[in-house]
């Protein structure tokens, strides 16, 4: 079965969805994204979504819930690179995804998380030391 | 209309129709001669009389949607977009058309003398093909002009969307006319391909030059402002007139979530604190 990979960046975790999405997916995901969370103590969850040309209400509602049990084990999430004509259509959907944080790229999310976490711990750590 | 003779008679006066024809074009005019010389309207009536009397002789009558009158349609259309651009009024131009009846009719009582039967029949004819001929350029006329229209409409709606850029990643968008859904969804558009292309994480949305916000401009402000959120930017509206704030409550429009500022300048000053940047007054 296919699966979305994730990756470890420092005490963050990247998840890149580069495929469509379907409920065996997105539950596989959630398994193993609260799985890494808890294994790396991972801090932050950035989900990359710039591949994705169409985002319906089920994807919405995957990473609201991915957010919801990320924040519950103690991390944040951050949507990155939603392209203009998908938030267009989230909007106009009535889809504003509250509580999910977002930012314009991977740099971008990860400043965000590093701020969210108050600056204690991040990818710094990981390149500094 | 099998036995019509029209295209003989048009063609065997021609000259005579001509110039009487121009001379009753050039009276119509009346004081817009500077719009058009003799020698255009010349060479436009020549033109005229020569497609009709090709689609007279196509054999198809007056029905001026065969494909023997295309020749004279393509003709009308050409004089129709012309005379919108001379900036003729569609009764002008329509005229041009009608005013062919006079010495066409002429030409023909002399033609048919005492045969009132023929004459009826020739006269019918003419008017019928003329009058659809009139209203077709009239048509044309029309939607030429609309298309003129919404070209400029489509121009407006890119000129008055400008997004500009007022610091390393904070961008500006001000807002100036009434904001419909249309323009919206540019506003919008442009917003966002700016937020990316300058990978922006401020936007102020300034409507100071927005006349009125009602519920539906309301709505249409916090969808852009939740789409620029989407891609990760921070929007702040400002530029919210005292009457404007009036109406909002008054409206009920819910605009928690969303930073307000009165002025762009103060919105300008947020937005650099929260780029943690500052401006001081240089020493000397």
């Amino acid at each position: 079965m296919e699966r979305i990979p994730i990756l470890k960046m420092g005490s963050f975790l990247l998840v890149t969805i580069q495929v469509d999405m379907h409920d065996q997916l997105a539950l596989a995901l959630q398994d193993d994204l609260t799985g890494r969370i808890v294994r790396d103590r991972a801090q932050g969850v950035l989900i990359d979504i710039s591949a994705l040309d169409i985002v319906d209400s089920f994807i919405g509602r995957m990473l609201s819930n991915i957010a919801g049990m990320s924040r519950v084990l103690d991390a944040e999430t951050v949507v990155v690179g939603m392209r203009p004509s998908v938030a267009i259509t989230l909007v106009e959907l009535g889809l504003s995804l509250p509580g999910i944080r977002t930012a314009l790229d991977i740099d971008r999310g990860i400043e965000l998380l590093r701020e969210a976490r108050g600056g204690e711990a991040g990818i710094n750590d990981f390149e500094e030391g | 209309m099998p036995n019509s003779r029209l295209h003989e008679i048009i063609g065997r006066y021609e000259k005579e129709i001509l110039s009487e024809w121009m001379r009753l074009q050039f009276e119509a005019l009346g004081g817009r001669k500077d719009r058009i010389t003799e020698a255009q309207l010349r060479a436009v009536s020549q033109e005229f009389i020569s497609v009709l009397v090709a689609g007279l002789s196509g054999g198809s009558g007056t029905d001026i949607h065969a494909p023997q009158w295309q020749p004279t349609r393509e003709f009308l259309t050409e004089l129709s977009r012309q005379r919108v651009a001379q900036g003729f009024s569609p009764s002008e131009t329509a005229s041009l058309v009608f005013s062919f009846k006079q010495p066409l009719f002429l030409r023909l009582r002399q033609q048919y003398g005492t045969d009132a039967d023929s004459l009826a029949a020739e006269i019918w004819t003419s008017t019928d093909l003329l009058d659809k001929l009139g209203l077709f350029t009239t048509e044309v006329f029309q939607k030429s002009r609309e298309q003129v229209i919404s070209l400029q409409q489509q121009e407006m709606l890119e000129l008055s969307t400008p997004v500009v850029e007022l610091w390393d990643g904070l961008l500006a968008l001000p807002l100036i006319g009434t904001l419909d859904s249309a323009r919206t969804q540019i506003v919008m558009q442009n917003l966002l391909e700016a937020i990316v292309a300058k990978s922006a994480t401020i936007a102020i949305i300034d409507i100071t030059g927005v006349p009125t916000v009602d519920t539906l401009v309301a709505q249409h402000l916090l969808k852009t402002v939740a789409a620029a959120r989407l891609m990760g930017a921070e929007c702040i509206i400002s530029g919210i007139r005292p009457q404007i704030a009036q109406t909002i409550i008054h409206l009920g429009v819910d605009l928690n979530g969303v930073i307000t500022k009165a002025t762009l300048a103060d919105a300008f000053h947020l937005a650099l604190r929260k780029k943690r940047l500052l401006i001081a007054k240089a020493e000397n």
